[in-house]
């Protein structure tokens, strides 16, 4: 920390926080957050990010204990203080922004009333109408009605912007935000995230962000703090530590984030992140990283002083001279001839019994995924775009339109179609955790469509299941092995080889790495670009993030609440967007500082 | 229209169609079931002649739809009709002289273990997830899944071996004189409440539990909790009241164990209630009694479920919505 | 998989499980071990133990005890009867209605719901008017009374596992619905019914036990435990064996079934605790 004259707001040294059974969840953490200050905590699952930004809070999940270090916040000390005290510093001292809204909102309690609440609480709040100003503060103060609202009648956004009005009202130095914008939409994210730049900017406020996303990181915060494993890697300006990252891991993260500027191939970090109760001995990094030497796997490295402000965990950072990636290696070109068209959508219209809204949830959508293609269904939740996937894979009977494959129309229901067309359509779901039987263990999920649509007697089956396992890059032993002994990276690439079997000519996914931490993600859609490469697959990829349509795909269409606004190649769409909406989904895509990459 | 107006509409034709399947399901079990009521009623004292006097006084000849329609109508008026066993033996007790005192009785006991039922469940329910594994909370858990287990025969049977058998304390029956008031003898009244009390009460204390539970493990409790809120606040009006609803339609439920509860109960203590009243016609296969009985206890029920659907309304504000 | 024997290592677990296998036991090997002819008087009427009968006699002048060992099978064996059948009607319809979804979910779920206006012990009674007191009625008529329960159970399982990408792509591969039902749906719902099929069981038997207990259900001089209780209660003073004995087992069995249960739900992580059957929001 560079000599500051002004007393940082938050001072966390050496914490440790382990689990009641003695596996460490936080090890040695230390940094500090100036007034006024936004300091992004980044890491993927099972960094500790969140213990850690919790314990800002005096507060430890069920199963943690904090096991020795100090916390101050606003000169006062949290560790060790009674119910009673932490209660009074939580919301005056140090407040609180949760990552799902919706779920943080007392359902029966009117907004104005939760706002009311938290003031009661610190006795704070002059004026005549305090509730009413806290809702300006965040925009929300130009209907008067607002305060007696109920939170389901409120969007996403609204209910999120009530949370961030909650956590303001006292007047807080300093505010934790647990990942408060992963599940709102692209452009409702844009307007929190800049909503919250306000915030820090005119009312001094200081703020701990948690996040896996160091794109967002790198638009809001002045400061990066990297954990891996429950410790700190890597401290610095934000800036310095996405262009010049010190530690292997950060780069690695730097290198994986899709963004649509920089289109390129992306790589995935080799190896499994290690969860707790797993940390190896020594570096925790070392067993994935492409650096590693004999003396990282022997002693845990210290947090050091690269440059002044910046600090690094490794071994060898000072011979290690890493630039964030070589300059973008661009992206395989597509085949040059135009090749035949595979799949033909004319007028695609499908409805939902349940919703009773007059306008259906895909309206009149027609295009064409030709061979060996990779084309990106791009669009926001409630575009339609998920119901475009399952029309095509014949889990949704559109209402009208039709669908030809291979010059053939075919049925709207799986079960009407032929067994070729049933074969040679494949689906991958978004949810990992779901898309695998809990009771099979996986080669059978993976015999099923041998037997079912290749008609692949059993001994053939069980052979093809280690090749395929192969394919998808996942060790044959794991065949062996029940999903919940895999981990979502894992049972994703199980997935895809379940569709593999089949021998599929098109692959649809939908939003297949949606649910998975960055690098992980980055190395399935490594994989699924060489797949479609090696197998000449055409692919329908269904995404909101408009980095990973530029890394993967040929074409983009562009839904919009039902309708298609815009379709061309990805980079005609990129560069020069004609509609209007594509054109404020690019705006408000989170995407690295120029240069960096 | 208010959607509260048009949900309560809605519920309404939901309990109409209710009652009227189950009449025509009582009326079935009664009148279709056994294949001739009279014989049944009569049983071994059949004779051809008084098989042929019963059937004229039943009017047995008509179809059976005539008949629903008839018993129908008349217990939408108010008339339940006359008891087939008095028919058999030449007289002419209608239903309702038959049941109007144990109705009042078993009213007064329902509404005294009533009372003491819903705060105590929701009370019970309540103190347990507020100190997790402190030996309140394990103490009520192991007694109410100990209680919830055992019949009322079998409490009542045990509750007399103690306060009566062992310590004199209290009478073994709950007789009440016909046309006598039962509160007027109310040491009478402890063990039957008591008894029901037991069965209904465990079941609603683990119920309003795992509510309680389930709400303060919510995302709103722990940010509230975080922002600093009071935590007497926090248990009253974001745990508790989001816990009072689905603990409403619980305890409605379980008013459905009491109706049953009553039934047995009153056999034990020989309290004169409707519940001994129906047992009783089942046993003397008294058809008309049986059926208007029943009918009237469903009707019961099915008010009691609505009321509760009107109280869940008006503690979840989404509920107020148009769909 | 040991993971479904988990429970067994929780101290009410291993209780639970312990107290239900001894009445089971004792339901199932009671009349091989029963001194005496259960409907045969050994003795004056409501005598206390003696070296002769040790639980006493009842008050016809029967062993106690014999009555006793041979009281439990009626219970047990037609409690297990009423409940097997419950669930396969159940399962029926709300594998149907969970997985169809369409227009068959609302059409099936509505006549369910009229079955839950009524109070379940009385619906019994009305049966046993109509029809007489069999052990047929009571089987079938219990059945009746859980079936619809286990229905709203089963669907909702059925509704939230349909949804699960494993499940869809089996529909994706068009096979049919009874495969994909059999292999991808049904053994994923079974933690939620495994766990209230304790509660099924117990409550089965309270209500045949309260019906014997009535004298409507198995008639005299059948030894039914809750037969016993009623024939005997008032002359619980001259001889308290005849009363508490057979309470004893039918409490036992059916707090060692919930001890069980519990144990089980918690080791699956669910509660046991029955939700609301009817929902207002459905």
């Amino acid at each position: 920390m560079s000599a500051v004259a002004t007393e940082p707001v938050v001072r966390v040294e050496d914490l440790c926080l382990h689990l009641t059974t003695g596996e460490p969840v936080v090890d040695g953490v230390t940094f500090s957050v100036a007034p006024g200050e936004i300091v992004g905590l980044v890491g993927e699952s099972g960094s500790g990010k969140t213990t850690t930004a919790l314990s800002l809070l005096g507060y430890t999940r069920p199963g943690v204990v904090i096991k020795g270090g100090t916390v101050e916040v606003g000169g006062e000390s949290i560790l060790g203080r009674d119910r009673r005290a932490l209660r009074s510093l939580r919301g005056k001292t140090v407040s609180y922004v949760p990552q799902d809204p919706g779920g943080a909102l007392n359902p029966s309690l009117r907004v104005g009333d939760a706002i009311l609440d938290v003031l009661r609480a610190h006795r704070a709040g002059g004026g005549d109408d305090p509730v009413r100003s806290a809702l300006e503060r965040v925009e929300l103060g130009s209907d008067p009605r607002f305060a007696g609202r109920y939170p389901h009648q409120l969007s996403g956004g609204q209910q999120q912007r009530v949370t961030i009005a909650m956590a303001c009202v006292c007047d807080p130095p300093v505010a934790v935000l647990d990942e408060p914008t992963t599940g709102l939409d692209v452009l409702t994210q844009d307007r929190i995230l800049a909503e919250l730049r306000r915030l820090r900017d005119e009312d001094g406020m200081a703020m701990v962000y948690v996040t896996h996303d160091l794109a967002v990181v790198s638009q809001m915060a002045d400061r990066i703090v990297v954990m891996y494993a429950g410790r700190i890697v890597e401290n610095g300006p934000a800036a310095e530590v996405i262009e010049r990252p010190r530690h292997p891991y950060t780069r690695a993260l730097v290198e994986a984030i899709p963004d649509f500027k920089n289109p390129r191939a992306l790589r995935g970090i080799a190896g499994v992140s290690v969860g707790v109760g797993e940390w190896p001995g020594g570096c925790a990094f070392a067993p994935r990283c492409p650096h590693q030497e004999a003396r990282c796997h022997e002693t845990v490295p210290v947090l050091e002083e690269a440059v002044p402000g910046h600090h690094v965990r490794c071994m060898r950072w000072m011979e290690l001279d890493l630039q964030a990636g070589e300059r973008g290696n661009g992206r395989a070109a597509g085949a040059a001839v135009e090749p035949a068209p595979l799949l033909e959508v004319s007028g695609l219209e499908a409805r939902y019994r349940s919703s009773r809204s007059a306008s259906p949830a895909v309206d009149a959508v027609s295009f064409t995924v030709e061979q060996g293609r990779c084309v990106a269904l791009v669009g926001e939740s409630g575009s339609g775009k998920t119901t475009i996937g399952r029309c095509l894979a014949g889990l949704h009977v559109p209402s009208a339109g039709t669908i030809s494959f291979d010059g053939v129309p075919i049925a709207g229901a799986a079960r009407k179609r032929p067994l070729e067309v049933r074969r040679r359509i494949q689906i991958v779901f978004q949810n990992p955790y779901q898309s695998l039987n809990p009771r099979q263990r996986v080669r059978s999920s993976i015999i099923r469509p041998l037997r079912v649509l290749r008609r692949l007697s059993r001994a053939d089956a069980e052979k093809e299941v280690g090749d395929l396992l192969e394919r998808v890059k996942l060790p044959t032993r794991l065949g062996n092995r029940f999903p919940v002994e895999l981990s979502g990276g894992e049972r994703q690439r199980v997935a895809i080889a379940r569709a593999l079997a089949a021998r599929p000519d098109l692959l649809i996914c939908d939003e297949v790495t949606s649910a998975l931490d960055v690098s992980v993600q980055a190395a399935v859609l490594e994989l699924l670009q060489e797949l479609q490469r090696e197998l000449r697959l055409s692919m329908l990829f269904i995404t909101h993030n408009l980095g990973v349509v530029a890394c993967i795909a040929d074409t983009v269409l562009v839904m919009d609440r039902g309708t298609l606004c815009e379709t061309g190649t990805v980079a005609e769409v990129l560069a020069s967007p004609s509609h209007d909406y594509t054109r404020r989904l690019l705006a408000a895509a989170p995407c690295l500082p120029d240069g960096v990459l | 229209m208010s959607p509260v107006l048009a949900f309560l509409g809605r519920r309404l034709l939901g309990a109409f169609v209710a009652l009227f399947v189950a009449s025509i399901v009582i009326f079935a079990a009664l009148n279709i079931l056994p294949g001739d009521p009279a014989s049944v009623i009569l049983g071994r004292n059949a004779t051809p002649q008084a098989h042929a006097v019963l059937t004229k006084r039943m009017q047995l000849d008509r179809p059976a739809t005539t008949r629903y329609v008839d018993w129908l109508t008349g217990f939408v008026h108010g008339d339940l009709g006359v008891s087939a066993v008095s028919l058999a033996q030449g007289q002419h007790d209608t239903v309702w002289q038959q049941i109007s005192g144990p109705l009042k009785n078993s009213a007064i006991l329902a509404a005294i273990a009533a009372f003491f039922m819903i705060p105590l469940s929701i009370g019970l329910g309540v103190i347990g997830p507020i100190y997790p594994g402190k030996p309140i909370d394990h103490a009520i858990s192991v007694l109410s899944l100990g209680a919830i287990a055992l019949p009322e025969f079998v409490t009542g049977s045990l509750l007399i071996g103690v306060f009566f058998v062992a310590l004199d304390w209290l009478p073994p029956v709950a007789i009440v004189p016909p046309g006598g008031n039962p509160l007027d003898n109310p040491s009478q009244l402890v063990l039957p409440v008591l008894t029901l009390l037991f069965a209904s009460l465990a079941a609603g204390v683990r119920m309003v539990r795992a509510g309680m539970t389930e709400v303060l493990q919510t995302e709103y409790v722990q940010t509230a909790r975080l922002n600093g809120v009071a935590e007497r606040r926090v248990l009253s009006r974001y745990a508790l009241r989001n816990a009072l609803a689905p603990s409403v339609q619980v305890l409605a439920q379980n008013l459905q164990w009491l109706i049953g509860g009553i039934i047995i109960t009153e056999s034990v203590f020989a309290y004169p209630g409707i519940g001994t009243t129906l047992v009783n016609a089942v046993q003397n296969r008294d058809v008309t009694v049986v059926q208007s009985v029943a009918m009237l206890i469903a009707v019961v029920y099915v008010v009691l479920n609505l009321l509760a659907d009107l109280v869940v309304m008006l503690l979840v504000p989404k509920l107020r919505e148009p769909v | 998989m040991s993971d479904r024997f988990r429970f067994l290592r929780t101290t009410s677990g291993a209780i639970g499980a312990g107290i239900v296998l001894f009445v089971v036991l004792v339901a199932i090997f009671g009349p091989y071990l029963a001194p005496h002819d259960p409907a045969a008087p050994v003795g004056i009427p409501l005598s206390g133990s003696s070296s002769h009968a040790w639980l006493g006699t009842d008050f016809l002048g029967r062993d106690v005890l014999s009555r006793v060992l041979y009281g439990g099978r009626s219970v047990i064996g037609y409690a297990a009867a009423a409940t097997v059948l419950a669930y396969m009607v159940g399962m029926a319809i709300g594998l149907t209605a969970g997985y169809a979804r369409s227009l068959v979910d609302p059409v099936l779920m509505r006549s369910v719901d009229v079955m839950l206006a009524f109070p379940p012990l009385l619906f019994l009674l009305v049966l046993i008017a109509g029809a007489g007191t069999s052990v047929a009625v009571l089987i079938i008529g219990v059945a009746a009374i859980q079936a619809p329960a286990i229905s709203r159970i089963v669907r909702t399982a059925t509704l939230e596992v349909s949804t699960r990408g494993y499940v869809e792509a089996g529909i994706a591969r068009g096979e049919r619905a009874f495969a994909v039902i059999g292999r991808e749906v049904l053994p994923n719902i079974m933690a939620p019914l495994l766990v209230d099929a304790g509660l099924r069981f117990t409550y089965s038997i309270l209500i045949i036990a309260s019906v014997n207990f009535l004298g409507l259900g198995l008639q005299p001089p059948n030894s039914d435990w809750a037969l016993m209780i009623s024939e005997n209660r008032t002359y619980i003073q001259l001889n308290p064996w005849s009363v508490l004995v057979p309470a004893a087992m039918i409490g036992l069995l059916t707090i060692g079934i919930n001890l069980t249960g519990d144990a089980i739900a918690r080791s699956l992580g669910r509660s046991y605790v029955p939700r609301a059957t009817r929902s207002v929001v459905s």
